[in-house]
């Protein structure tokens, strides 16, 4: 960590420094008759910062029966308590050709305590034969009861495709550093997409756990296992290309942010 | 510890000695010019160093940067007149004193007399008093001093008051000292960070419970499901998880990046403070933390309440004190042996403490006690009824022993109380239960409970209204019934076999400052989303809120409910608060009114000063996020 700062509204400091360079006399004025009208003072206090977070919840090996994928799935977000802008990302390379890769752009909203709508766009990149897709968002990420950390969002395509993705998560705190997270995720599509290997209906569905050690709150490699299944259509093309239905994967990776 | 020959100490390792010296010289050098300076800064002082003090009714205070080093990575620090804490200044009741303040920072900065009745200009908050001191400026504060006791004061401009900005204020009394003593210190206890205040604030709003290595684990539950039973464990764990709350939530900053401080001093520094046998000496504890709660003890030595917020209260004889950020409390000790006692200042969460010494002679020390185990907040702290939880899938009694369980089960299985020196004595078979005064005592007992405890000092509320700004993103609860108990020690503090302060405790010397009942009541809800690290009240941050709006001279009440599961010390700046008992009657003068969670107090203001007043959590991040008002004496 780099030295204390002591800094406020740059701004401010601006406008203070060319208040004092525009009237000398405010150096050494007695009982604050600063000659400026309390309109012109700053706020007590400024509550409306503006943050930003970067997270790379995955970046993990996954040791599949069609060998290692690489795989990354990542979030950022910027803005204040209310409204952010958010993106997120995920994608896979396996034996140097990317398999899949897709990025979200959105406005997030917190509407509730522990609830934020989110509304924009995704672009699912074109990736080997895979054609490129362009998808309208709009969804629901927070905390719902019981902990469970939830991201639910649906979406529109072009000529028609809608599709649908929940991802769930919990944390089971086995001591305050290493960490058994769970989780869930389901995709599914209104329309079938042969182009991407799609069949229309719950397409894919995995279950994960995870255990991570927070070394840092931002720096926490983990090792886990994944079970993947395809379902119906989906299935099928998967069969016809030769890939596995089923699969259990091993993973290891490293969850940070900053 | 070296001691020489003669007994007295050589302080610190000659590095670290050499380049206090070094620091203290160069901002000397950097002041002497201005007349203003006499002697070398010794920020982060050792053993056997009292602050420094200015006493008179003239003063020349200089803000600026001051390198510091409390954890081995050097820092700099914000400090006035190159000290931290900053000199402690004593003032006459009745006298006026003129303080020149200084901003050699690069950055506006501000200095408020916190406690103290001045006339708007003098207060010391930009933006609403004044513009704030700017760069390179000199404010000249002049105003009559018509209180006595002791108070502090600091910064109130962005985080300054977490890098060093906070000094003690001893105002001794015009007539004769209804506290009779020999000797006196000020303990000022503090917390400091090696991170930047900014990033501190930032990793609360990033992540959910950032600094807390506390949180209920696996271990916990396989404790709680040995005792228990597997069903109630799960029941337990369900129903906190059900609220997405954590009964854990102590501390929002902890000793994960706190350094605890006694006059400046780390554990390890030790501060001490020299007595005579037999002397009475009295203590003046300020808490100038940015954010910790301290629960203060001297293993060995009874103590003896006599001021609180520098108001002459009642003696009351207590073991223990908890002492919320900007609260003061003057206590009397008189040690008759020739040995040294341990002044222990553990924070709320048990994430660390802070230490003292009180020894006849320089370099003595005594043992330090262990910290008590980490509390567990009950479901009463988070303001819910029996009722509430009954929709839970459990029984009521199984009910019962969960959320009891939780405020002292930890307590009974740690056993570090014995080493406080009070005896473990009354801490065994779950406490509370038996327990009078915990607010759980009363949840249990139900209607019945309510009644009889509403006759013998407040009993359990039910909230029937909450602000419609209450139902959005920064408000993550709402407390159906609240305690307007005062003589709840509060969460870790229960039944824990030592005497424990609580407001019930307080009786000021003086009455009311106006014998007219209210006329009106101004209800205000602390509320608050963890998840988010919103603050605010009734939902509704500063820069949202419009002010409050007081009419010149009338009389009126504030309640204040918590809807949020932590403590919160609210400080109205230039009028007293004057705390109610639960059946209306006189208590207690402060300045600063600290709010157990799950609970609800009230306070008479009289609105006798005109002018723009800040009205906030004291709790530095809090008010930072919002949890702040402007209050307008029209």
């Amino acid at each position: 960590m780099s030295q204390v700062r002591v800094s406020e509204a740059v701004s401010m400091k601006h406008r203070a420094l060319a208040a004092i360079v525009a009237s000398p006399a405010l150096l050494f004025t007695a009982t604050g008759a600063a000659g400026e009208s309390p309109d012109h003072w700053p706020p007590p206090m400024h509550d409306n910062v503006v943050l930003s977070k970067i997270m790379l919840d995955r970046l993990e090996l996954r040791h599949t029966d069609a060998g290692n994928l690489a795989y990354w799935e990542g979030q950022a977000w910027v803005g204040g308590d209310i409204n952010k802008l958010w993106l997120k990302s995920e994608g896979g390379v396996l034996k140097g050709r990317t398999e899949e890769a897709d990025l979200e752009v959105l406005y997030s909203r917190a509407v509730t305590a522990f609830w934020d709508v989110q509304g924009g766009m995704r672009q699912d990149f074109r990736t080997g034969d895979k054609p490129a897709r362009e998808w309208v968002a709009i969804g629901l990420k927070g905390l719902a009861p019981y902990r469970f950390d939830v991201d639910a969002t649906a979406y529109v395509g072009t000529s028609g495709r809608t599709a649908a993705r929940l991802k769930a998560e919990y944390e089971v705190l086995l001591t305050q550093r290493l960490i058994l997270m769970p989780e869930l995720e389901f995709n599914a599509y209104g329309k079938k997409d042969p182009a991407r290997g799609l069949g229309s209906g719950l397409s894919d569905a995995g279950l994960a756990l995870r255990l991570r050690y927070e070394i840092r709150r931002e720096f926490a490699p983990y090792v886990g296992v994944r079970w993947t299944r395809k379902f119906g259509a989906t299935a099928d093309f998967a069969r016809q290309g030769g890939e596995a239905v089923h699969d259990t994967q091993w993973v290891v990776g490293l969850r940070s942010w900053w | 510890m070296k001691i020489r020959r003669n007994g007295s100490v050589l302080p610190e390792p000659i590095s670290l000695q050499r380049r206090r010296f070094v620091q203290g010289l160069a901002a000397g050098g950097a002041l002497a010019g201005l007349g203003l300076w006499s002697a070398p800064a010794l920020a982060g002082s050792g053993p056997g160093a009292r602050p420094r003090e200015l006493a008179g009714t003239e003063f020349d205070l200089v803000i600026g940067e001051t390198p510091v080093n409390f954890t081995g990575r050097p820092r700099m620090a914000t400090t006035v007149n190159g000290q931290l804490p900053a000199p402690l200044l004593r003032w006459r009741e009745g006298d006026t004193v003129t303080l020149r303040v200084t901003n050699r920072l690069a950055v506006p900065t501000s200095i408020h007399w916190h406690g103290i009745i001045l006339p708007n200009g003098m207060d010391g908050v930009p933006g609403l008093t004044y513009r704030g001191i700017m760069p390179g400026e000199t404010f000249v504060y002049r105003f009559k001093v018509g209180q006595s006791g002791t108070y502090w004061y600091h910064s109130h401009s962005g985080f300054q008051e977490q890098t060093g900005i906070y000094g003690p204020i001893v105002i001794e009394p015009h007539g004769a000292d209804p506290v009779g003593y020999d000797r006196e210190h000020v303990v000022l206890l503090s917390d400091w960070t090696d991170q930047d205040p900014n990033t501190v604030f930032a990793k609360l709003k990033q992540m959910d419970g950032y600094y807390n290595y506390s949180k209920l684990t696996l271990g916990d539950f396989i404790q709680r499901a040995r005792r228990d039973g597997f069903r109630d464990a799960v029941a337990y764990r369900a129903m906190w998880d059900k609220m997405r709350m954590s009964p854990r939530d102590l501390a929002d900053v902890s000793g994960a990046t706190y350094t605890y401080l006694t006059n400046g001093s780390t554990t390890a520094g030790n501060w001490t403070g020299l007595f005579r046998r037999g002397e009475r000496v009295r203590l003046r504890f300020i808490n100038g933390s940015a954010m910790s709660y301290f629960d203060v003890g001297i293993p060995g030595l009874k103590m003896t309440v006599v001021a609180a917020d520098g108001q002459n209260v009642h003696p009351v004889t207590v073991d223990e004190f908890r002492i919320g950020v900007a609260e003061t409390y003057d206590v009397l000790v008189r040690p008759h042996d020739d040995r040294a006692y341990t002044i222990f200042s553990q924070s709320m969460d048990r994430s660390g403490y802070a230490r003292g010494t009180l020894a006849p002679r320089a370099g003595m020390e005594a043992p330090v006690p262990a910290m008590d185990p980490v509390p567990t907040l009950n479901m009463s702290d988070a303001g819910m009824s029996m009722a509430g939880m009954s929709g839970m899938d459990m029984g009521g009694m199984k009910m019962d022993s969960a959320a009891m369980g939780s405020a002292n089960t930890a307590g009974a299985a740690g056993e570090n109380h014995a080493a406080m020196g009070h005896g473990a004595g009354a801490m065994g078979a779950m406490n509370g239960a038996a327990g009078g005064h915990g607010a759980m005592g009363h949840a249990m007992g139900g209607m019945d409970g309510m009644a009889s405890a509403a006759k013998t000092g407040g009993g359990m509320m039910e909230v029937k209204h909450h602000p419609a700004t209450e139902y959005g993103p920064g408000t993550a609860m709402h407390a159906s019934v609240v305690s307007t108990r005062l003589d709840d020690p509060g969460v870790g503090l229960r039944d824990n076999g030592r005497r424990v302060l609580t407001y019930a405790d307080l009786h000021s010397l003086d009455g009311w400052l106006d014998p007219r009942d209210p006329g009106r009541t101004i209800e205000l809800h602390l509320t608050g989303n963890m998840e988010r690290y919103m603050w605010s009240f009734d939902g509704v941050k500063f820069s949202d809120a419009g002010p409050l709006r007081f009419k010149h001279g009338e009389r009126l009440r504030i309640r204040l409910v918590n809807d949020t599961m932590m403590e919160h010390p609210i400080h109205l700046h230039g009028l007293w608060s004057e705390v109610e008992s639960p059946d209306g009657e006189f208590q207690v003068r402060k300045h600063t009114v600290s709010v157990k969670p799950g609970h609800t107090v009230s306070y008479r203001v009289l609105a006798d000063a005109r002018g723009r007043w800040a009205y906030h959590c004291h709790l530095l991040y809090h008010m930072k996020a919002g949890m702040f008002r402007e209050v307008e004496v029209l």
